[in-house]
């Protein structure tokens, strides 16, 4: 496409099209673990391949074994014409590898890194100066060859990572899980990129645990659980769902009721929250008169809409949960004693020179689901951190049900639910243990301890589990866990950290059925999420950049202020992508000046 | 008063100290840190580390061949603490057999030994000792006097009849080496135990993310500390009544002082230690942090308690170092009480600068958990 990739691509005659990669029957296993359950497929030249799956489906193994660094238990995998475990040193001269955590030398310049990586391939460094030129152009990193890899952002470490894979002009470039910590942004930027690769002939294979991203790529492989789910066009997949997939529009305030019902029906197999609409999936060859009873019932309007891969990938699993949560069932209406349950006035964190928080704002009504949204490092952990009391602001204060909990006595702290990213459990001890810590801490004593205690393992279906440790369960089932021991004391507000990164999309659906039957008993719920899609199901979301709020409001309005020729129809990604460039234009506008 | 008891009675700490209980018996690399160095460094201590000399190689140089040169050679190679004399021929192989290490001390009779004594004048020998083993050729140096002394006392009983100095050690008369190294141990290993145990507790929370878990919980700091506390004591204090045990009933280590008044010295000792810990641990982020810390902590407070070289013998700066490590003051208690029975009044002089650390790397510990909030 452009003159720079002519340098980067391998520049072999290989045809597009043809197979770069042939798995066949590909069997590993870990312990009693299956991470590959022994099945084919083809990748090929030209073209952008999506690795999608939620996480532990079996994405990084596969990754792993093509580039031969694991041998399979069964099967063959060969990669440009090379077995994997035969000719394994031809592999590393075929393809170029850039795992999740790519290993960058943070106390070493840009550049320093990129020669490191080039001698330790053999190359010399002097004489690629056209190789270097050429990917410092294509990552756009050129003005900042003489930056310390620590100090680069998410999505700048993640181009240096590519341009380092990319040193020995691979024909194979298998990129695992290249846009987790990227804003989306940058991640327009490397998907940019990877189209100019294969435009050139290479083959790059992308996992991700986003499943909208599989829309992005011309094929999928989809895993769920070591098998291999399907392979193909993502519209293929899509394609299955196509006249079944409903907007159920302008239900406004009683979204949270309509999808609950909506659920509930047997005709129904899966269904989201999108702003101030209701979107389901109706199973195969269901008949329409239940769901348009609803609609009569509702008062809603009832449009078709594109089918999402997301939506195809539970279709294929047969379906989401029902609607019901048996969880808020047992709850009581809460009451509080002010109308606002959460807020922070001019809200302030500094680390050093670094400003983490700067400056925030905004109220949380009783009731609310509110989102805070924005990629890592934007100051979305810092503000929650120091709105539950865990860090001290620089300035500016931070009140929960009207009192600083950092002050506060055991009682107000018990008004609050805590769920710590990446669900921190006592590994060392089982999960009947956990839950009994957790009844414990909250001060929950005898018969009411152990009522609630066994209310939380029927509820969230735990009793084969009480006797292992929590770091043996599955993702979903630690999900529960944690979210049992963050309820226990039925708080009436609920903190929820990143409660649903890496978990599978089923298992999100069940979450947020649990969340929406809390939101409707009164539970005030905080959430912070990267998954932009999520942020649909808040009543208002905060959108954080760099440290600062640039926006707050319903999902519903933020995307409508991102309408436009390109984008008839935004979804919460465009509608980000837009308020970050115009805030850098904002910040742009204002440098200027100043410097006029 | 009336709060402390309310804290240490409620649900929230009760369900606190379970958990750190399970956490430390659960996870077997806590067990190998609080139970394997125990055992290993009993049996290390007493059985190899060990200041006597023994099984020490001794050259004779014997130019002499009469009488009281083979009397002598003969009671040093009868000696408990010589493995093999050595007979040599000359002085370069003596020095051959010092420098490969054959030999800790040379015998060197001239040719006039035993004419000298038979005339009663002194027969005079030179003992020449491996100067790089400076301490074990000093002892070695000892014993060969003493051997000395007795072939000389002897020659002398032939005309006239004086006993040499007599010496008697008071409290260890054999001068047994374990009756010193046992309970001096039963201080070492308490106060890495406990160390360790609460070094890494704090620590290990904040790595795996369940300390915010537990600051957003309606617990107060004063109830984490108490919960942090109470599993180490419990332990450590379990582990230091089996090494008293086994002073006493194995290694047959008289107890002549009061166990009741060793009881409450080891509890206070074992909450100064637990201080100490809590304070690596409260500013640890990581484990790994968290052990450095301790070591780094733990191997200068055993070099500095008397342990192994007398604290007077210090330069006064470090003499009063010594006196803020909570085991300078329990090695003064334990040794005092296995031996010598020392009178309630001096355990006390040893015991209330425990109670102070203890008070004061508590405090400290609790307000840095309380500030690491802000």
């Amino acid at each position: 496409m452009s003159g720079a990739t002519a340098h980067i691509a391998s520049g072999t005659a290989r045809g597009r099209g043809e197979a770069a990669v042939v798995i066949a029957d590909v069997a590993k296993h870990f312990g009693r673990v299956e991470a590959l359950c022994g099945f084919s497929a083809t990748i090929h030249y030209g073209r952008l391949t999506g690795l999608v799956g939620p996480d532990g489906a079996g994405k990084t193994t596969l990754m792993r074994v093509m580039t031969g660094l694991l041998v399979p238990d069964g099967g063959s995998v060969t990669l440009a014409g090379f077995d994997v475990v035969e000719d394994n040193d031809a592999i590393h001269i075929a393809s170029g590898y850039m795992p999740q955590r790519f290993g960058l030398y943070e106390d070493l310049s840009v550049l320093e890194n990129m020669r490191l990586y080039a001698r330790l391939r053999g190359m010399d460094a002097d004489q690629h100066a056209a190789t270097f030129e050429d990917l410092l152009d294509f990552t756009r990193l050129g003005p900042f060859t003489s930056r310390l890899a620590g100090r680069l952002s998410g999505g700048m470490k993640q181009k240096l990572g590519l341009a380092c894979a990319l040193m020995a002009k691979p024909e194979v470039l298998l990129l695992d899980e290249p846009s987790v910590g990227v804003d989306p942004v940058s991640r327009q930027d490397l998907w940019r990129m990877v189209r100019e690769l294969t435009d050139d002939g290479m083959a790059v294979v992308w996992s991700t645990a986003y499943l909208d991203e599989a829309e992005r790529c011309e094929s999928v492989l989809l895993l769920n659980a070591g098998k291999l789910e399907f392979d193909g066009p993502p519209r293929e997949l899509t394609r299955r769902i196509d006249r079944r997939s409903f907007r159920l529009e302008q239900v406004g305030a009683a979204r949270r009721a309509v999808l609950s019902q909506a659920l509930n029906l047997p005709t129904v197999s899966d269904g989201v929250i999108q702003g101030d609409a209701v979107r389901v999936v109706l199973r195969a060859d269901a008949a329409r008169d239940a769901i348009d009873a609803l609609v009569a019932e509702t008062g809603a309007a009832l449009q078709p809409v594109q089918p999402r891969f997301e939506d195809a990938f539970i279709d294929l699993l047969g379906g989401g949960p029902g609607g019901t949560s048996a969880l808020a069932e047992r709850f009581d209406a809460v009451e509080l004693e002010s109308d606002i349950a959460v807020s922070c006035r001019d809200l302030s964190k500094r680390f050093g020179d670094f400003t983490a928080t700067d400056s925030v704002s905004f109220e949380v009504r009783k009731g609310e689901i509110f989102g805070l949204l924005g990629p890592n490092g934007a100051g979305k952990s810092t503000t929650f951190k120091m709105l539950c009391g865990l860090l001290k602001p620089t300035a500016g204060e931070a009140q929960v049900v009207g009192r600083d909990l950092r002050r506060a006595t055991g009682a107000a702290k018990s008004q609050l639910g805590y769920m710590a990213q990446k669900f921190s459990l006592y590994g060392l001890l089982s999960v009947r243990q956990n839950l009994d810590f957790s009844a414990g801490v909250y001060g929950l004593q005898g018969r009411a301890r152990r009522e609630r205690i066994d209310e939380m393992i029927e509820t969230f279906d735990l009793q084969p589990y009480l006797g292992t440790s929590p770091d043996a369960l599955p993702l979903g089932y630690k999900q529960r866990l944690a979210l049992a021991c963050a309820l226990m004391h039925r708080p009436p507000v609920l903190f929820l950290d990143e409660p649903t990164s890496g978990v599978d999309p089923i298992t999100r659906r069940e979450f947020w059925t649990h969340i929406n039957g809390l939101a409707r008993k009164g539970v005030t719920v905080m959430v912070t999420t990267h998954f932009m899609d999520e942020a649909e199901y808040c009543d208002r979301v905060a959108m954080m950049y760099r440290a600062r709020l640039i926006a707050l409001d319903a999902p519903d309005a933020l995307k409508r202020g991102a309408v436009d020729d390109a984008h008839p129809d935004p979804t919460m990604e465009d509608a980000f992508i837009h308020l970050v460039q115009s805030a850098d234009l904002d910040a742009q506008a204002r440098a200027d000046a100043s410097a006029a | 008063m009336r709060r402390w008891l309310n804290t240490l009675v409620n649900a929230r700490l009760r369900a606190q100290i379970v958990k750190e209980l399970l956490s430390l018996l659960r996870d077997p690399r806590s067990r190998l840190v609080v139970f394997a160095p125990p055992l290993m460094q009993l049996l290390v201590f007493t059985f190899a580390a060990t200041l006597e000399v023994r099984n020490a190689g001794i050259a004779v140089y014997d130019r002499d061949a009469g009488r009281w040169s083979h009397e002598l050679t003969a009671r040093v190679a009868a000696a408990d603490f010589v493995k093999q004399v050595y007979t040599v021929r000359s002085r370069d192989a003596l020095r051959e057999l010092i420098d490969r290490r054959k030999v800790i001390a040379g015998l060197d009779m001239g040719p006039d030994f035993s004419r000298a004594i038979a005339a009663g004048d002194t027969g005079i020998a030179q003992v020449i000792v491996d100067g790089r083993r400076s301490n074990a050729g000093q002892i070695t140096v000892g014993y060969l006097n003493a051997i000395a002394a007795g072939v000389g006392a002897d020659a002398g009983r032939d005309r006239r009849n004086t006993d040499p100095v007599v010496i008697r050690h008071w409290f260890n008369p054999n001068l047994i080496y374990r009756w010193f190294v046992v309970p001096a141990l039963t201080g070492i290993l308490v106060f890495f135990n406990a160390l360790l145990i609460t070094a890494l507790s704090i620590a290990r929370e904040r790595e795996l993310g369940t300390f915010d878990q537990l600051l957003v919980s309606p617990t107060t700091t004063l109830e984490i500390i108490v919960a942090k506390i109470m599993p180490a004591l419990g332990i450590a204090t379990v582990l230091g009544l089996l090494m008293i045990a086994l002073a006493v009933f194995v290694f047959h280590v008289p107890l002549a002082g009061s166990f009741l008044l060793l009881l409450p010295s080891l509890l206070l000792f074992i909450l100064s230690v637990v201080g100490i810990g809590l304070m690596i641990s409260s500013v640890s982020a990581t484990q790994q942090q968290a052990i450095l810390g301790a070591f780094a902590v733990g191997v200068p407070s055993v070099l500095l308690s008397g342990f192994a070289t007398p604290v007077e013998n210090m330069p006064q700066v470090l003499q009063w170092a010594a006196q803020l490590i909570p085991l300078t003051h329990f090695l003064v208690i334990v040794e005092g009480t296995f031996l010598k029975a020392m009178p309630a009044a001096d355990i006390i002089a040893n015991t209330w600068p425990l109670a102070v650390i203890a008070l004061v790397t508590l405090t400290l510990a609790t307000r840095f958990v309380r500030s690491r909030l802000q």
